[in-house]
Order: C-alpha cells, then structure tokens, then sequence
C-alpha cells in the first residue's frame, strides 16, 4: 500500500425521485498518490462532477448524496466526519477550482478580498501579512501587476486571468489534493495551454494530487499519469494514461478515443475549379453610434470583422478557425445575410447578394443555408418538428403536399424515424436534434452550407455521428461548405482548405495539409502548437 | 479619472437626462388641462364662481386663449419655469407656496415609510430566507402574501377601529394636537405619535413586496456558482449568507425600491385622507372635491419631481454597491 | 394541457385561490338573482348590525342591504379589472413587440416613454385622467389601462429582444420568413408564459386602484363599488364598524385569490429546470 493520498471505495451517490436513473454513482472506486495527477473523463451524464462535489461534501442536499461507500483521506473518512471539520479540510487541505471563472468568483468582492477569506478562516495571520501573501501568490500564477488586481474585481479580468485567480485561491494554502472540474473547458485553447501548464508547474513545486475532470482525451494525454474513464455513473476503465490511451480494453474507451479526431489532416481532394462564393473585403463593425436619447455616451466599438476575403470552391469545404472573439461566428452570419456588413461584397453565382433588399434576397436564401451551434436553442420548442422542416420550402412556394414529402425525405436521409414528424424539439437528444437542423437547412436544396460550430456543443461520440452524415450529405448533394470552428481536430478532418482568423482578419489560407505541415504565421503556429495530445498517436 | 469623479459626472448626466422627462410631464399636464370640460381659465380659476369676471380677463389674456396652441404651451411653460402654477381660490394662496407648506408633512411620512418599508422588509425577507422551508418562512410569506392583497385605505380605517376608537392608543387624525400647543421635545414626541399609524398603514404593502423580493433574490443568489466556490474554501454558513449572498441579493431590492417611490407616493393619498395627514396627498384630495384642477397639476407635476430626485439618489446608491457599473 | 393542470394542481394555494376566485365570479354573476333590485335602494332599517332586520351583513346609515352591496360591487371590479387588464396588455403587447423587436427609434422612444409613465405617480395620474374624463365605467376603465401597458409593454420588449437572436429565429430568418410571421408565430408563443403571469397579477392591481378610486368618489356614481361602501361607512365608523368592514374584506379576499392564482400560473408555466441536463 503506497502513502495513497485518496481512497473511494463502493460509493454510491443517489439522486431525487424521478431523476433518470436512481443512482448518479455507483460501487466508485478511485485512488490518488502525492504528486500523482488522475485525470477522469467521460461524457455528460457519467457523473464526473458530481463525484467531485462529493469528495469536498459540496452535493446538492438533500436529495443527491452519498449513500454508500468510504471516502478515505489520510486516514480519515470523508463520508463520517463533521461538518466543522469538512469546513477545516475545504480550502486548506482539499480544494477545488471550477468551470466558470466569472460565474465561480462573486461579482461584488476583490480578487483580493476573496483571497484573504481564505487565510482568515483557516490560519491566524495579521491583515498585512495576508495581503502580502495575497500578492505573493497572484505572481506566483504569473498574473501581471498583482498589487493591482489585488483591488481589482473578477468582471475587470480576462477569462485566463480569473481561472489564475481562482488556481492562486486554491492553492493559498497548500492542499494536498486539487480537484479541478473541466478548468479549461470554456477558455481559448491558447489560454487553455497556459493553464495547464501552470497548474503542473505548481503541482510539482508542492507535490499536490491532481484530480483533473475532463472530457477532452487530448487533454489527458498531456497532463495525466493515470485515467479513470466513466459512464452512466460507473468506472468502466482505469490504468495508466499510456494503457488506456493506446490500448484501452473496455468498448466504450475504444469507442470514445476512436471518436477523437485525428490531428493528422485528411488528404486533400481534387479542387473543382468552379467558384460558388466569393466574399471580399468586408467589415463589419459593432458599436459606435450614440442614441439622441442617452446624450452623447458613445458604446465600446468592435471591428467583428475586419477585410476579409475568402473563396470556396464547389464541392470543397473550406474552414474557418479561430478562437473566440475572432469574428468568424459574425462573418458566418455576415455571409448568410443574417446581419448586414458594412461594406465590401458576398458575390452568389455572379450576383452580389449584399445589394439585394429584403423581397429580392429571399429566392436567395435557399441556395445558401446555416447549420447553428446550439442544438438546444436552435429548435422551436413549441414548433412541432414536421412543421420546423417544411416551413421552408412554404415560404418558398412549394405546396404542402410537396413540403411534407420533403420533409419525410430528409428525415431518413439525416436518420431519424418518420415519426419525428408530429413530435416536439424536447422529445429529442442534442445529437438528434442537431440532424433536425441539419435536415432544415437541407429543406431548400441549397448549394452551399455554412455550419457554424455545428458539434461543439456535442459529447464527443456524438459528434463523430454528426460529421460522418455531414461528410454523407455533402458528398451526395455536391455541398459546398463553409465551416466555422475552433476545434483543430475536427478541423484537420473535415475540412479541405483552412482560413485561420484572429480579431476579425484573415491571417492566413491554405489547403489544411498544408497549413498542418507548415504554418506560415506566427498565430497560426501558437495555435498549433496548443492544441493538447500533439504527442498522442492517434 | 477615480472613482468619486466618475460618479459625479454620471450624476451630472442623469441629471441631464431627467429634465426631459420632467418637460414630458409639463407638457402633458399642459394638454391635460385642455381636455377638461370648460376654458382653461374656468379650470384655473377653480370653483366656479370664485374668481372675479376681471381676474378671469385677466388670465384669459395672459394665457393668451385666443392665441395659438403652441404659444399658450410656450406661456405655461414660462410661467411653470417661473413657478407660477396658478392660484388657488379655495385656500387664498398662490399654488406653489401652497404645495410648499404642505410638503414637508408629506415628507415626513414618506421618510418613515421607506424606512419602515424597505428596512424591515429587507430584514424579513432575509430571515425568510435563511430559515427557509420552516414555520417562520411560511408565517412570512403568509404575512406577506395578506398584506399584499389588501386595499390601504381599508388597512388604514381597520387600523383607527382598533388602536383608536376601541384602545385609545393612537389618535384617530391628524398630525399633531394644534390645541395643546406642544413646544419644542414636547411637539415632536406628539407628531411622532400621530405618525405612527399612517407609517404603519402606508408601508404595510411595500414591506410585503420588499420582503417577497428580498426572500426571492436571496434564493436566486444561493444558487449562483460562487456559493459553491465559497463553501468549497471552506466559509462557514453564516459568513456565506451574510458577506457573499447578502451583498448581491441587496441590489436588485434597491433597484425595486426606487421604482417603488412613484407609488408610494399615490398611496400617500389615500393614508392621508384616511387620516387627515396635512400634507400634498390631502391637497390632492381636497382640491379633487374642490374642483381645483389647476392645484392637483402642481401636485402632479411636483412628485414627478420628486421621484425622479429619488430614483437618482438610489442610482447613486446602486453604484456605490455595485462595482460592475461602468460610470465612465 | 393536462401536465399544465397537473403542474398547476401541486401547488395547494394556488388551488385555493382558484376556488375562491371561481367562488367571487359566481356571486357576481348571480347578484341580481340573490339581491335583486337596487343596491343603492335605502330601506327603513338603518344602521342595523349584522344578522339583524334580515341583513346578512347589516345596513348602513341610511339602510342600504351591505350584503347586496358587495355582490353587485363584485360585478364590477371583476368587470372593469378584466376589461383594463385586457386593454392594457393587448396595448403593451403590441408596442412591447414593436419596440424589442426592430430597435432603433422605434425602441427609444418607448423607452423614453415607459420611463415617463414609471416616474408619474401612477395612482395620481389615474386621479387626474378620471378627473378630467368625468367619473364613469369607461373613464375609470381608460385610467386603470393608460397607467398599467407600460409595465407589460417593458416585460414584453424585453422578452422579445432577448428571444429575437435566439438561434431558432435566425433560422427563421435564412428561410426568408416575414417579420411578421416570426412575431407572431415563433416569438410570441414563446413569451405567453410571462405574459399571462403578469396579466393575471394585473387584474389585482386594477381592483385594487378601482376600488381606491371609488373611495376617494372618482368612481361611477350610479354603479355600486366596494370602495364606494367604505368611504361611505367612514362617518359611521366608531357606531357602524361593519360598514367598512365586510367590502374591504371582500377586496382583500378577492386580490388575494388572484394573487394566488397567478403565482401558482408562474410555477406550472415557467419550468425551473432548462430543457438541458
């Protein structure tokens, strides 16, 4: 038996009545050494976080608890022990860094305010020396000017920057143990790359446990010495990150790693020499008037997009990357004719759409249709699903004979039963609900198909799913596709040529291959260089 | 730019932003006056009868009503400006030191009730919360859901039945005992006596909204994400609901409770009335029966002044607790 | 429908006031039957205490049956709170959509005007306007109305401004659907629930500033009104405490039916759970 630093044994952590299963956990059994970090992942449902919560005794009371089973730390167990002396080890011996860092920090304190908290109610210290301490740690997680975010509050600070601040409260005191729950998940994958490597770098500095909750296998494969992988609430895998990366023994990890996609680029197709969509040189600024109502106080001006030029060719999918706040969801939208940019051109078989009034754009709109991001808000909820797919053709004048034979058409084309048809959004998973859009952009028969993060918001053997019947329709129909997204896995796979994006311009294009091999600017090869699991041979 | 500055030019701005509305206002009060039945003059002259045929002339040529609409607006804006809002017959005194001398009561009442109102209502509301789900919570919220439903002019009349006329506790009316002659101490621990049953009935259905809001925003806050942040560095619960949550919940109750003061003062009204407080509500009430529309427009038209004077200072206030607020 | 009853049944008071309120629609509608005749006819019993010379709920200085004023006085607060209330949110709804919808001018001006009406005193101004209009049914009506769209108008520009970049309705937007079509059948549908919780709310405040109203003599003078029983017992108060007592209970038990109903409204319409896990 090593100095194990953690034990689960058996447990069991249940939910309310009524709740899809009775069991959000169950038989848990998980070990961490000192210095160890333990990576575990699974997909939305397996209860990674809710395992999390119950190690701190932090589970939504009274209906979700533990109900079985040992939480063993350092001799004590978790599951007995007081709640004065849960509130002892929160903070100080086990501590926890979430999700959200603007959600997590509370809006109307100081960084440093929430900082001293901590030092106040665990150590006896004199105001100065906390402060001093505060400071000391905010450099420690390498923030810039400390003494001045010391006074700042969390809405001034980036979103790296809150996560450091949150990294730096939770390592005050030196824990032994840190729970991290999806740290990077909603941060930029550059910032995503920082993040990491600071809390390895401090973890080694103190020789703390890391119990790193994570859905993304490219993360694992950096950072972690073992995986636990989970679904539905039970352990189905643990060992080594190189055995259960490599070779992983149960078939849901060799189903979800077989879902990741590879980071070596497909190989290019033949490009058609026929252009369907030129968009050149257009901007698109937000911000910037002042109301006659409200005196003069001018709103903060954004230049979303900034001269953009891009070209697709028929057949082809050309992507675009970026991270966020890089323009690519408005140029999306810009080149729909979703908003209007402000200048420049979006020329449709030789007809420059931007000019067209609103009567005469909509026999346009069917040859170009949008695929969105949120399969949860993309759909009517009140908008029976027959009704959402025909509506289209409707407005285009096909009779409702015709739109409802399309519609059933298209609901076996993107795999969904018939009987789709007189049902609601809500009777149906994300996955599903996202072939639903799918098969209403399809409605009008459009040549080109802008999909804007279309499986971003998809557990990952979802989204394999989801880009497969993209890849079927697309070649079927001879789609030409415009893809936004910020996933370079995703990107090296589906898509044939690459335009990479950073506040609002262009920074360069290329085939993807191309791009992959040799990146030509310097953004373009941070991002790269950033993506996690480059060493992981997929 | 620090911060006091900033807030000074955000006041200035607000400021500026509020004198439209308050033009708005006059002007609709000017329009408003055309619509009654009869002349503006006849309107302005109050009772019928009141005023002599040479000083009807006379207004009728200052107000220039053979002139134009927009002029006469350009004249009433002027005399308004001037605060010339007419004369009242009834009382023998020009409207504007009418309100003036009245005003002060009125003041009086509304001071006590928003203190009473909101301060006790904040403290209700966050025991509520705190023990929530238990037999306190739900006599609050029984409590408040009562108060909430019942008229004030009613409240007010059970209130005289009980603590006046069956225990003689309270006096019945009015604002002080004039036919002691109270002096000094003495004059103000009379008034405070006569306060107390108008405060209680005009703020009984405010305290029922800021207790239901406070209770409510409370909920909302405990289950925000940083509570959980919080709890996982190890606070105790006392510090969780009283340093983190308590600060937040706060600020949507203040934003309500300066939205609320247009209100309170149309309630003032009927308590007034119901009581025989001196003060603009009982103005307003005389001078309805009075005919007197001339005075109800200055009663208007000052607490529309009024509230946006209030709405400003919460505003203030609200920037102060809020470090979100970008005052620049 | 069904899980909208159900949802709506859980919650006990919610059911209670239903009741009740069903319980005060009933006695006005059958108030001439039960009280036939004039309520405002005087009789030779005045001042009779409650149970006495045949009166459920006594008489008043000049005899009038207290117990017939308050079922005709049900007739019309139900009446002119249900009338204004209706007005007042097709008004909102139809600006509020407007203004959250297309932005730009149309949005700032009324917004300039929403806050002009939120800084007037309300009550005051509902004083005023029946004042002016002369008291009647209609001019109490056309009061209550002008002072209340604004707070619908503000929910529902609010709803739809937030609802107007959901995904959904850019969809609609890429299948070349009208603006008008989007309003009305894929927004509006989606912001009912807010709507008929505020609707519901606002039939309580236009009883309660009707009968406010009728207190201070701005109420129609030839229909009975609760608030018209109390501010007539007033002089009677220390020697007839039952006058003013009963109408206002009845005002009080019937806002806070409607009070009731419309939270429990709220807790069946808007799901506290999202739709996602």
């Amino acid at each position: 038996m090593t100095n194990s630093l953690l034990k689960i044994s058996n447990v069991d952590i249940s939910l309310p009545e009524g709740s899809e299963r009775l069991l959000a956990v169950e038989n848990l059994c998980i070990d961490l050494a000192p210095g160890e970090t333990l990576c575990i992942v699974g997909e939305s449902g397996s209860g990674k976080s809710l395992t999390a919560r119950a190690l701190m005794g932090l589970l939504p009371a009274p209906h979700v608890k533990v109900t079985q089973g040992q939480i063993d730390f350092c001799g004590e167990d978790l599951t007995k022990v007081t709640e004065r002396r849960l509130r002892e080890i929160r903070g100080s011996e086990i501590s926890m860094i979430f999700q959200e860092p603007m959600t997590a920090l509370n809006p109307v304190m100081t960084i440093g305010g929430q900082i001293d908290e901590i030092f106040r109610y665990h150590v006896s210290m004199s105001a100065a020396e906390r402060r001093e301490r505060a400071i000391q740690l905010l450099d420690d997680v390498q923030l810039p000017d400390p003494a001045q975010i010391v006074n700042s509050y969390p809405h001034e600070l980036s979103g790296g920057q809150r996560q450091r601040a949150m990294i730096a409260m939770a390592l005050a005191l030196e824990p032994k143990i840190l729970i991290a729950d999806e740290p990077t998940t909603a941060l930029d994958v550059t910032t995503q790359a920082q993040i990491l490597k600071l809390i390895s770098d401090m973890q080694a500095v103190h020789q703390t446990g890391v119990l790193f909750i994570t859905h993304d296998f490219g993360v694992v494969a950096d950072i972690a010495d073992r995986v636990a992988v989970m679904q539905y609430g039970h352990v189905v895998e643990t060992g080594t990150v190189d055995k259960v990366l490599n070779n992983p023994e149960h078939p849901y990890t060799q189903a979800l790693i077989s879902s990741v996609p590879s980071l070596v680029p497909r190989s290019a197709r033949a490009r058609s020499e026929e252009t369907v969509l030129e968009v050149k040189n257009v901007n698109k600024t937000f911000g910037g008037g002042s109301s006659f109502f409200k005196f003069g106080k001018p709103s903060r001006v954004v230049d979303a997009v900034k001269d953009v030029t891009i070209e697709l060719r028929r057949g082809e999918t050309l992507g675009v990357v970026g991270e966020s706040g890089s323009g690519k969801s408005t140029l999306a939208r810009c080149i729909v004719r979703l908003m209007d940019s402000d200048s420049g051109q979006i020329i449709l078989n030789e007809v420059n759409i931007c000019d067209l009034n609103r009567a005469e754009m909509r026999p346009w709109r069917a040859k170009i249709q949008m695929v969105f991001q949120d399969p949860f808000a993309s759909l009517n909820p009140r908008v029976k699903i027959g009704q959402i797919i025909r509506q289209g053709p409707i407005i285009q004048g096909a009779t409702q004979e015709e739109a409802e034979a399309r519609t059933l058409e298209l609901l076996e084309i993107v795999g969904l039963d018939e009987r789709a048809f007189n049902r609601y959004p809500h009777e149906f998973s994300g996955g599903q609900r996202q072939r639903i859009g799918i098969a209403r952009a399809l409605a009008l028969n459009p040549e080109i198909l802008v999909a804007d993060e279309p499986v971003s918001a998809l557990d990952v053997s979802i989204q394999t799913q989801i880009l497969s019947l993209l890849d079927e329709i697309r070649t079927k129909m001879n789609l030409s596709m415009v893809f936004i997204t910020h996933d370079l896995r995703v990107a090296a796979q589906v898509c044939d040529r690459l335009a990479v994006m950073r506040y609002g311009e262009i920074v360069e294009t290329g085939a993807t291959a191309d791009i992959f091999d040799g990146p030509q600017h310097s953004y373009t090869r941070d991002l790269l260089a950033a993506v996690p699991g480059q060493n992981w041979e997929r | 730019m620090n911060r006091s500055n900033k807030i000074l030019h955000y006041v200035a701005r607000r400021l500026m932003q509020g004198i439209p509305i308050i033009l708005a206002i006059v002007v609709m009060n000017f329009f408003l006056l055309n619509l009654a039945e009869g002349d503006a003059v006849d309107v302005l002259a109050g009772e019928a009868g009141s005023a002599t045929p040479e000083y009807m002339e006379k207004m009728r040529a200052k107000f220039g009503l053979d002139q134009p609409l927009p002029v006469q607006l350009a004249v009433y804006l002027k005399n308004v400006v001037q605060l010339d809002l007419g004369y009242s017959f009834r009382h023998e005194m020009p409207v504007h030191e009418l309100i003036f001398d009245r005003f002060w009561a009125t003041l009086l009442l509304m001071t006590s009730t928003i203190i009473l109102a909101v301060g006790f209502g904040i403290l209700l509301g966050l025991f509520a919360a705190v023990n929530l789900n238990t037999w306190k919570d739900a006599l609050i919220s029984v409590f408040a859901l009562i108060t909430y439903a019942t008229p004030l002019f009613w409240v007010g009349l059970m209130m005289i039945i009980v603590f006046s006329i069956k225990n003689d506790w309270f006096p019945t009316s009015g604002m002080e005992n004039s036919a002691a002659f109270y002096e000094g101490f003495d004059r103000v621990k009379d008034i405070a006596h006569h306060l107390v049953l108008p405060t209680i009935t005009l703020s009984l259905f405010y305290l029922a909204l800021y207790t239901r809001m406070m209770r409510a925003s409370m909920l909302e806050q405990y289950g925000q994400d940083y509570v959980v942040t919080a709890r996982a560095k190890g606070l105790s619960e006392r510090r969780i609901t009283f340093v983190h949550v308590l600060r937040n919940a706060l600020l949507p109750v203040v934003t309500m409770a300066g939205v609320q003061v247009g209100a309170l003062i149309g309630g003032s009204v009927i308590v007034e009335s119901v009581f025989a407080w001196p003060g603009l509500g009982m103005l307003a009430f005389e001078s309805l029966f009075a005919r007197d529309l001339n005075l109800l427009l200055g009663i208007f038209l000052l607490s529309s002044v009024l509230v946006v004077a209030v709405n400003l200072v919460v505003d203030v206030i609200y920037c102060f607790l809020d470090p979100r607020i970008e005052v620049n | 429908m069904n899980n909208f009853w159900k949802l709506f049944s859980r919650n006990r008071s919610a059911v209670l006031g239903l009741l009740i309120l069903c319980l005060v629609i009933f006695v006005a509608s059958i108030a001439s039957l039960i009280y036939p005749g004039d309520p405002f006819l005087y009789s030779k019993y005045p001042l009779s205490k409650p149970g006495e010379n045949g009166f459920l709920l006594g008489s008043d200085s000049i005899g009038r049956d207290v117990a017939s004023g308050i079922a005709h006085g049900a007739k019309t607060s139900l009446l002119i709170g249900l009338i204004a209330t209706f007005a007042a949110v097709l008004i909102g709804v139809i600006f509020g959509a407007l203004a959250g919808y297309y932005g730009g001018l149309v949005d700032d001006v009324l917004m300039r005007v929403t806050e002009v009406f939120q800084t007037i005193p309300s009550f005051i101004f509902a004083i005023l306007l029946v004042a002016i209009i002369k008291p009647s049914i209609e001019s109490v009506v056309i009061a209550i109305t002008v002072v209340s769209w604004p707070a619908v108008a503000r929910l529902v520009r609010g709803e739809f401004l937030a609802l107007k970049n959901r995904e959904f309705v850019q969809a609609c937007h890429t299948l070349g659907m009208s603006d008008y079509r989007i309003m009305l059948k894929e927004i509006l549908p989606n912001c009912l629930s807010p709507i008929i919780v505020i609707g519901s709310l606002m039939v309580a405040t236009a009883i309660l500033i009707e009968s406010g109203l009728a207190f201070l003599g701005l109420g129609d003078p030839n229909v009975m009104s609760w608030g018209f029983q109390i501010s007539d017992g007033r002089s009677m108060l220390r020697v007839a405490w039952w006058i003013c007592t009963f109408p206002g209970i009845a005002i009080l038990i019937t806002v806070l039916a409607i009070n009731l109903v419309g939270e429990g409204l709220n807790d069946a319409l808007n799901p506290r759970l999202r739709e996602r896990n």
